[in-house]
């Protein structure tokens, strides 16, 4: 038996959630000093395991464990990551401590940004979401996955109930959870399913994924279950029609929140729908990728014009990520070799870039007091890092070469070039779009010049903060300049799935 | 010394950039400290250049200096690298400009480190296009290009900063959306990116074969049309034209030498390196109505020029009057192509490119010189300044001259070698944009005497409001390119050799 490396990384975020509600309350930098450790152990924990993946020239699903759970069922709790999961555990681990950092906080009473108001709660609720978060990305058992992808949602609720935004947050958090227990209800009954039909054709109770995959579903049966498995679970990838519940999400929630859940939350729904809907009825998926695939183009052009014109900064990357997730369903709908690598790329590409816009609108919002861009100016003066950190992030929206998003991007398009030209000229559209709003926005917030109302009181961000920023940064630079670094990991992982596809 | 011959490209290439790495960990308050040394960084690779050119053999076929690295395997990119007789003359004029238009900004004080690093990155964008050999590497290269100049025309640009930069940014992008997507189709139907490569597989399609459910040919008329109008916006070509006037008049002095020096070259580029290669057949077709707005590019530049009274913005349209005589030859070597008259067409276009580097690089930089004391582009402002300033009157002058294509300066040879070259084949186009050229000098001696003759404007003679005269550092700008436009001139053997080589042997 290896080394349970997986099982840690998943459950450290529980335990650590469990050692911080022992902690009084009212210890403040007790409970994020526990949250930035466990947060930072867990990061490099994964960050160790991918490179031996990575350097090690891996392929198929590794460190894999398996314990009994309910044997009469036939469920496990079987881990292990393949080329598509691990860059996107590796994503979790980046936002968690990124995470953890931004919402330290400036106890300045005059600033008071960050997480001031029962940091212990938030930590808990926090660290059980990414708990869930990994287990979804590391399971091999379809049941486990669900039980995984809801404790993923639930502590959701009650983060964006009680941390976010009070405007909106009772309504957000409603319509979030309301949108994602639907979704996640029908994918079951798919899901179970197959289960049952698994279960005729081998007499083998299994929920075991890498079991499904070999039990013979037949093409009519597939047909009629992927469209409810693979959009029940792409209601959490943000797809169109279903995207709306999600930038009322995001500008409903807490910084940090709003990080795992546009940076993270929103690839495990395009996650699973790959792995149980793609992976596991690939007859479906050929049947139904038309559809998806227009679904997708449409999410890409139409979120980045609702993009632009939004004026809190929050709705544009909240739409800009319905974009921006439209382009991730987009390579996956073309079922072949270069869509599948753009979509696991831009998966990773796109957590790391939402994740540092809303830290750094957070960051502004905490200390401005305000998102509304009309409103803000002047910023990269008195935060350069931040300034620098947006600005970086944009290029990578923008699909710049030499950032993240272009490496991930490029194959994309390149992969719906063989099925459907039309659609790759008809989604290149959203580039220029994007370019635009991204470009009028950052001169607008960060160099039109600072309006009276907020000169004085704003300061620059933390140490805390700009640590996060250059980390994130960091990433889509390094995978911009040397794609070699996340691609050949994904590859593997495509090869697996173009091998269930049937050659192609 | 091995290693440096070697790997020349690469160290030209990115030493720009890493030297703007460095920059970053300098300390920010010391400006005199920042300026040199993104001089001396930004000398090094012009250095690198000379010895490019003097080890540069024009005999030999092909690329040289080669080098490959691996980028992006699994789309089967290439970090390939390689000049010949074309992109080499690129190279040198990028390099040679560069380190001026950081001299040019000495007299910037606003936050000087991030000034001078997105200079040097710019540098490496425009090298990374010159240099490329690979489709997606030179789109890589083409699209980072715009980010610095984009910030250096937003951030340190005049009063109409954010329209004009914003219009350059969309205007660029929305161009290259054809070509990225035409790239992109390359890239699933071949299976390569290199440039080297495509040439041959890409012109053995058979016409009539079927390709995306339509026949190749169809395919490769909007291919065509795709990459033209990409380099077309750049170079630019009438009528997409118009974000130059806006983005060359708001963007600092070192910006628009830039701008006017290397970034419509990018353009004129993109024609020689892809389009005329892969397009042989669809660019005699069209050359007709590429020459239809090459000559509209020549003439109403030289118009729009004329009505100008701002400085900056007549210089602006000149460009567009200049580059046009570029897409001429390119038109005519399309036309032509194995004729004689289409090498001296080319060679033409691509001396003219070296040669508008230089002289408009120049008329900026003067323009930013006046700019600089009277805070006024007006050119009703000035008048009669000559007795005040006559070591900068008699600079102007001569940059205008070589502007005007006064023979004996470097632009009578390369538009005397376009006209000569397109004349035979595109009669009447060349004869309209003749006529163009008259309105060249019309507008050029407008400005000379809009300047520096005329009643003298009393308001710059004394008081707090003297014009100074040009000063050292400036001088020190203004010299080498005085030196290459007489040189060139005069002697036109030493870069016609390297460019005509390559220039027979590639059309």
């Amino acid at each position: 038996m290896n080394f349970p490396i997986l099982s840690i990384i998943t459950f450290l975020p529980m335990l650590a959630a469990v050692v911080i509600l022992a902690v009084p309350s009212a210890r403040k930098n007790v409970v994020r000093t526990i949250a930035l450790t466990a947060a930072s152990l867990d990061l490099l924990l994964f960050a160790w395991t991918y490179l031996q993946y990575l350097l090690g020239g891996l392929q198929g699903y590794q460190f894999v464990e398996q314990y009994n759970w309910l044997p009469a069922l036939g469920i496990s709790l079987k881990f292990g990551v393949d080329g598509i999961s691990a860059p996107l555990v590796l994503l979790t681990g980046i936002v968690m401590f990124t995470g953890v950092l931004i919402s330290w906080g400036d106890d300045d009473k005059h600033v008071m940004a960050g997480i001031q108001d029962r940091p212990r709660e938030f930590f808990a609720f926090l660290f059980i979401l990414a708990s869930g978060v990994f287990g979804v990305f590391v399971s091999l058992d379809l049941f486990m996955l669900f039980f995984f992808y809801e404790i993923a949602v639930f502590p959701m609720y009650l983060l964006i109930a009680i941390w976010g935004w009070v405007v909106t947050r009772e309504y957000a958090a409603m319509k979030l959870t309301l949108y994602l227990f639907v979704g996640s209800v029908v994918s079951l009954v798919g899901a179970l399913a197959m289960y049952w039909t698994a279960y005729q054709n081998t007499g083998v109770l299994s929920f075991d994924m890498l079991q499904l995959e070999k039990a013979g579903f037949s093409t009519a049966f597939q047909n009629l279950w992927f469209l409810p498995v693979f959009m029940g679970f792409a209601v959490l990838g943000g797809i169109w029609p279903f995207h709306n519940w999600s930038p009322d999400g995001h500008v409903a929630a807490p910084t940090a929140v709003s990080m795992f859940h546009a940076g993270v939350l929103m690839k495990l729904g395009a996650f699973a729908a790959l792995r149980v809907g793609v992976m596991l009825l690939p007859e479906g998926a050929k049947e139904w990728s038309w559809l998806i695939m227009t679904f997708a183009a449409i999410a890409v052009v139409y979120g980045a014009y609702i993009a632009f014109v939004q004026t809190d900064l929050k709705y544009m990357i909240g739409f800009s990520s319905v974009s921006h997730m439209g382009l991730v369903m987009l390579g996956v709908s073309t079922l072949n070799y270069n869509g599948l690598l753009g979509a696991g790329v831009q998966m990773f590409s796109h957590g790391v870039m939402t994740a540092l816009f809303f830290a750094v609108t957070g960051m502004i919002y905490d200390r401005a007091h305000t998102r509304m861009i009309p409103e803000l100016g002047g910023m990269s003066k008195i935060m350069p890092y931040a300034s620098i950190g947006f600005i970086i992030g944009g290029l990578v929206s923008m699909g710049m070469p030499g950032f993240s998003g272009f490496v991930a991007e490029f194959p994309i398009f390149m992969g719906v070039w063989g099925r459907q030209w039309l659609v790759a000229v008809f989604a290149s559209i959203s580039i220029v779009i994007t370019a635009a709003y991204i470009m009028t926005n950052i001169r607008k917030v960060f160099f039109s010049p600072l309006p009276e109302k907020l000169e004085g009181h704003v300061g620059d961000i933390t140490l805390m903060d700009k640590t996060a920023v250059v980390t994130l940064c960091f990433f889509m630079i390094v995978i911009g300049l040397i794609p070699a670094i996340m691609v050949p990991m994904v590859e593997t992982g495509v090869e697996n799935i173009l091998r269930l596809l049937g050659g192609a | 010394m091995d290693f440096i011959y070697s790997h020349l490209l690469s160290l030209i290439l990115f030493l720009p950039a890493v030297s703007a790495l460095i920059l970053f960990l300098l300390p920010s308050g010391r400006n005199s400290l920042l300026r040199w040394f993104a001089l001396l960084a930004s000398l090094i690779p012009f250095a690198l250049s000379v010895l490019l050119w003097v080890n540069y053999v024009p005999e030999q076929t092909g690329f040289q200096f080669e080098e490959q690295y691996v980028w992006y395997e699994a789309i089967h990119s290439t970090l390939h690298l390689g000049v010949d007789g074309i992109s080499l003359t690129m190279v040198l004029l990028t390099t040679l400009l560069t380190p001026l238009a950081i001299l040019a900004s000495f007299s910037i004080s606003d936050r000087v480190k991030a000034y001078m690093m997105l200079f040097l990155f710019l540098e490496t964008g425009m090298l990374g296009v010159f240099m490329s050999l690979d489709l997606l590497i030179f789109f890589v290269f083409w699209e980072i290009g715009l980010v610095p100049m984009y910030f250096l025309i937003n951030q340190w640009g005049s009063a109409n900063r954010n329209y004009a930069s914003l219009k350059f940014m969309i205007y660029t992008m929305g161009g290259s959306l054809g070509l990225l997507l035409a790239v992109q189709m390359l890239g699933v139907r071949f299976g390569t990116y290199d440039i080297v490569q495509l040439y041959s597989l890409w012109n053995s399609l058979e016409p009539g074969e079927l390709f995306l459910g339509m026949s190749v040919s169809t395919v490769k008329t909007i291919a065509f049309w795709a990459f033209v109008i990409a380099f077309a916006i750049k170079v630019p070509v009438w009528p997409f034209h118009t974000w130059l006037p806006d983005a060359h008049t708001e963007a600092p002095t070192a910006g628009s030498m830039i701008l006017a020096g290397v970034l419509l070259k990018l353009g004129a580029y993109g024609f020689l390196r892809l389009v005329l290669p892969f397009y042989p057949a669809e660019a005699k077709v069209f050359a007709g109505a590429l020459a239809v707005l090459a000559t509209a590019a020549i003439v109403f530049g030289a118009f729009g020029s004329y009505a100008q009274s701002d400085f900056k913005r007549l210089v602006a349209y000149s460009s567009v009057n200049h580059m046009g005589f570029v897409v001429l030859g390119i038109a005519a070597a399309g036309l032509a192509a194995g004729t004689s008259d289409a090498h001296i067409a080319m060679n033409g276009a691509v001396l003219q490119m070296f040669n508008h580097g230089l002289s408009a690089a120049g008329m900026f930089f003067l323009v930013g010189v006046i700019y600089e004391r009277t805070h006024t582009r007006n050119l009703n402002d000035f008048g009669g300044l000559f007795p005040l300033v006559p070591v900068y009157g008699g600079i102007l002058i001569f940059t205008s001259m070589a502007s005007l294509g006064l023979p004996g300066l470097n632009g009578f040879i390369s538009e005397f070698l376009v006209v000569r070259g397109a004349y035979p084949v595109l009669t009447v186009y060349t004869a309209i944009s003749m006529l163009g050229l008259l309105f060249t000098g019309a507008y050029i001696l407008k400005g000379i005497k809009s300047v520096l003759h005329g009643p003298l404007n009393e308001h710059w003679a004394h008081g707090e409001h003297q014009l100074t005269e040009i000063n050292t550092r400036e001088v020190l700008v203004m010299a080498p390119l005085m030196v290459l436009i007489l040189v060139i001139g005069v002697w036109p053997m030493w870069i016609l050799d390297v460019i005509n080589k390559t220039v027979v042997a590639l059309f």
